[in-house]
């Protein structure tokens, strides 16, 4: 088993307070980052371990602190994106709620580096006894001279506060995040200028996920060299998986980038196989944003090596026989799932969650689960399988914010795929329409 | 149910004012509509599960901001409940990890025992059923919400009852941090 960054402790009887978490090396990132480093050698740490976005897109950490912009005299914010809504995906709860300190920690660390001097967590609104929670543990973290003025006696303070969404997907897209701290609708905003330049009130702004924070703690206590080691390529670290579906462990595992996709399914140490002793059908790797493979190419990349869970292993083959390791929700459908049903349940999502501020997307996402709707319900036609792919092709790259390519991807890839299914849907309805069938054709794999 | 009195201006109690003064700390003087959200969510925690015009004109008025400011946050956030509810909202997770582990299934069972639609309120009024979009916890779905809780793995019949039966046996509503020391809000009294 690999090395746990993040969870080691997470079981320890009341990691969730102060004491326990500093009796077990908490807050020592702190300590050493504000008594020893400079922010720029933080940011040059963090830049070293080759950490990368863990809420989905996957960019460089380091590289996303030093565009951040420091003219003189203009407050500037780090803001964690903790508005978890990509399904398939629960980690960010699951940390949080178990150990708040960690999240506290990083953000005290990080917003050092950044020389932000009032920070936020930002929570989706569903999540309020996690908030609860972390407020408790905020209160602990001033109580002990770790937040508030002068920490440490190092000369610099922090402020740290937890705001609550209020259920809207597209908060987690970060401008949408920003609208929304400041009391608005969510509308993502046009970008540039990003927010490393006029974020939270038109002031520099990084906004990291909660995971990517909380992975700051060990990149700074051990150095970014140290966490470089761990992992393969250009996958550094650890990784946190959010396991759901039709698997016999569901649940969260912190791995080691680079562990074989075969043997985190099918493995006693993850997620021990299928359940009910089905067989695999296909996989959504990275949440419901990324493109669904079958079990032959999940498995296995088209060239037929070993997929691993990496940035680039599973993206290998592009979205013609690859996908992405996205926010690291891993979805797994067992024989029995229909695939156009799952297609459409995603759209559906998609269609409630669009802000409706750029028409592809308002108007796009509303087809495609019209269509899908009609064809799982049999009353599709051949053409609209076509109009599924064109519906989707118009509404990619054409969107303020990637929630157009995230209702776009499933889509596609789902008629790639399975277009078979498709099919059996229009010519088949009675059949594929009666309960409980499932199409057990094979997929398309190139 | 209560009988409904001649409509009056709602007021705040005096915790939730005090806990509003405590998150207007929270942001920089002149941005205090920042606290527009979770101002919304003390309001419908105090309001009966649900935010009226009037409510939501309290809010406005809280923050020194345009009714419109508060409308247009109230209508496009899900979380906010613009119509009457029942005295517990379950709220359904019906995203596509919830459904293959029988979310349709559990909304179905919920509907026949509780005497609600998706969307509406049972008969005597204990329970409003809503279904809602991934509430992250995937891998124990199927999943409900209550206010601030999270019932999973409601897979089994023996599950559900042991839930709604847990909800008919609250005197109250729970209360919520800020209120522990405090005399009980309106909301928390007739329950």
């Amino acid at each position: 088993m690999g090395r746990k960054l993040l969870t080691e402790h997470i079981d320890v009887e009341g990691i969730n307070t102060f004491e326990v978490y500093r009796k077990h090396g908490g807050y020592r990132s702190v300590e050493k980052a504000l008594k020893t480093m400079t922010p720029d050698e933080v940011v040059e740490e963090v830049k070293k371990s080759g950490l990368r976005g863990r809420g989905g897109a996957g960019f460089p950490t380091g590289m996303k602190w030093s565009f951040l912009a420091k003219p003189e005299g203009v407050p500037r914010y780090l803001v964690c994106n903790a508005d978890e809504s990509e399904p398939g995906t629960f980690k960010d709860r699951h940390l949080m709620s178990r150990l708040p300190h960690l999240l506290i920690e990083g953000m005290i660390t990080g917003s050092y580096a950044l020389g932000a001097r009032t920070s936020y967590i930002y929570i989706r609104g569903e999540l309020l006894y996690v908030l609860r929670i972390l407020e408790k543990a905020i209160a602990e973290a001033y109580a002990a001279g770790f937040l508030g003025e002068n920490i440490l006696g190092s000369g610099y303070s922090l402020d740290l506060h937890v705001h609550p969404g209020a259920g809207a997907y597209i908060c987690g897209e970060e401008t949408a995040l920003l609208e929304s701290l400041e009391g608005k609708r969510g509308n993502p905003r046009n970008k540039p200028p990003f927010p490393a330049v006029q974020g939270l009130y038109a002031r520099p702004t990084v906004v990291n996920n909660v995971e990517t924070i909380a992975a700051v703690v060990p990149i700074i206590n051990e150095g970014g060299d140290e966490y470089a080691k761990l992992g393969v390529g250009k996958s550094t670290g650890t990784k946190l998986i959010s396991a759901c579906g039709h698997l016999n462990k569901p649940g969260i595992y912190e791995i080691e980038l680079g562990v074989p996709v075969e043997e985190f399914i099918y493995s006693d140490e993850y997620c021990g196989g299928i359940w009910k002793g089905r067989d695999l059908k296909a996989v959504v790797a990275g949440g419901s944003s990324v493109p669904i493979l079958p079990k032959e190419l999940i498995l296995k990349t088209a060239a037929g090596e070993n997929r691993l869970m990496t940035y680039e292993s599973l993206s290998d083959g592009g979205f013609v026989t690859g996908t992405m390791l996205g926010s690291g929700g891993f979805i797994a459908m067992d024989e029995t799932t229909c695939i156009v049903k799952n297609t459409w349940n995603f759209s559906r999502f998609y269609h409630h969650e669009s802000c409706g501020q750029c028409s592809p997307c308002r108007e796009g996402t509303g087809w495609l689960e019209k269509v899908l709707h009609r064809l799982e319900h049999g009353h599709g036609s051949m053409h609209d399988i076509d109009l599924l792919v064109s519906v989707a092709k118009q509404i990619e790259g054409n969107t303020i914010c990637p929630l157009g390519e995230a209702a776009a991807w499933p889509v596609a890839a789902a008629v790639r795929h399975f277009r078979h299914e498709f099919e059996w849907h229009v010519t088949n309805p009675k059949e594929a329409t009666a309960p409980g069938a499932a199409y057990r054709g094979t997929a398309v794999l190139a | 149910m209560e009988p409904t009195t001649a409509p009056t201006k709602p007021q705040f109690s005096p915790a939730a004012q005090a806990e509003i003064k405590r998150l207007l700390t929270h942001y920089p003087e002149d941005r205090s509509k920042s606290a527009l959200l979770p101002i919304l969510h003390i309001a419908q925690a105090e309001f009966g599960g649900w935010v009226s015009p009037e409510v939501q004109d309290l809010v406005a008025e809280t923050l020194n901001i345009k009714p419109i400011e508060v409308y247009e946050v109230a209508t496009f956030y899900t979380q906010y409940n613009l119509k009457p509810v029942g005295k517990h909202v379950l709220e359904i997770c019906r995203t596509g990890p919830c459904m293959l582990r029988g979310s349709d299934e559990l909304t179905e069972h919920l509907e026949r025992i509780t005497g609600a639609k998706v969307g509406g309120t049972s008969p005597d009024g204990t329970f409003t059923l809503k279904e809602v979009e991934c509430l992250a916890a995937c891998g124990f779905a199927p999943i409900v919400q209550v206010r601030e809780k999270y019932y999973e793995q409601l897979d089994t019949p023996e599950a559900v009852d042991a839930m709604l039966n847990e909800l008919k046996s609250l005197l109250h509503r729970p209360i919520l941090p800020w209120e522990e020391n405090s005399t009980l809000p309106n909301s928390l009294k007739n329950y």
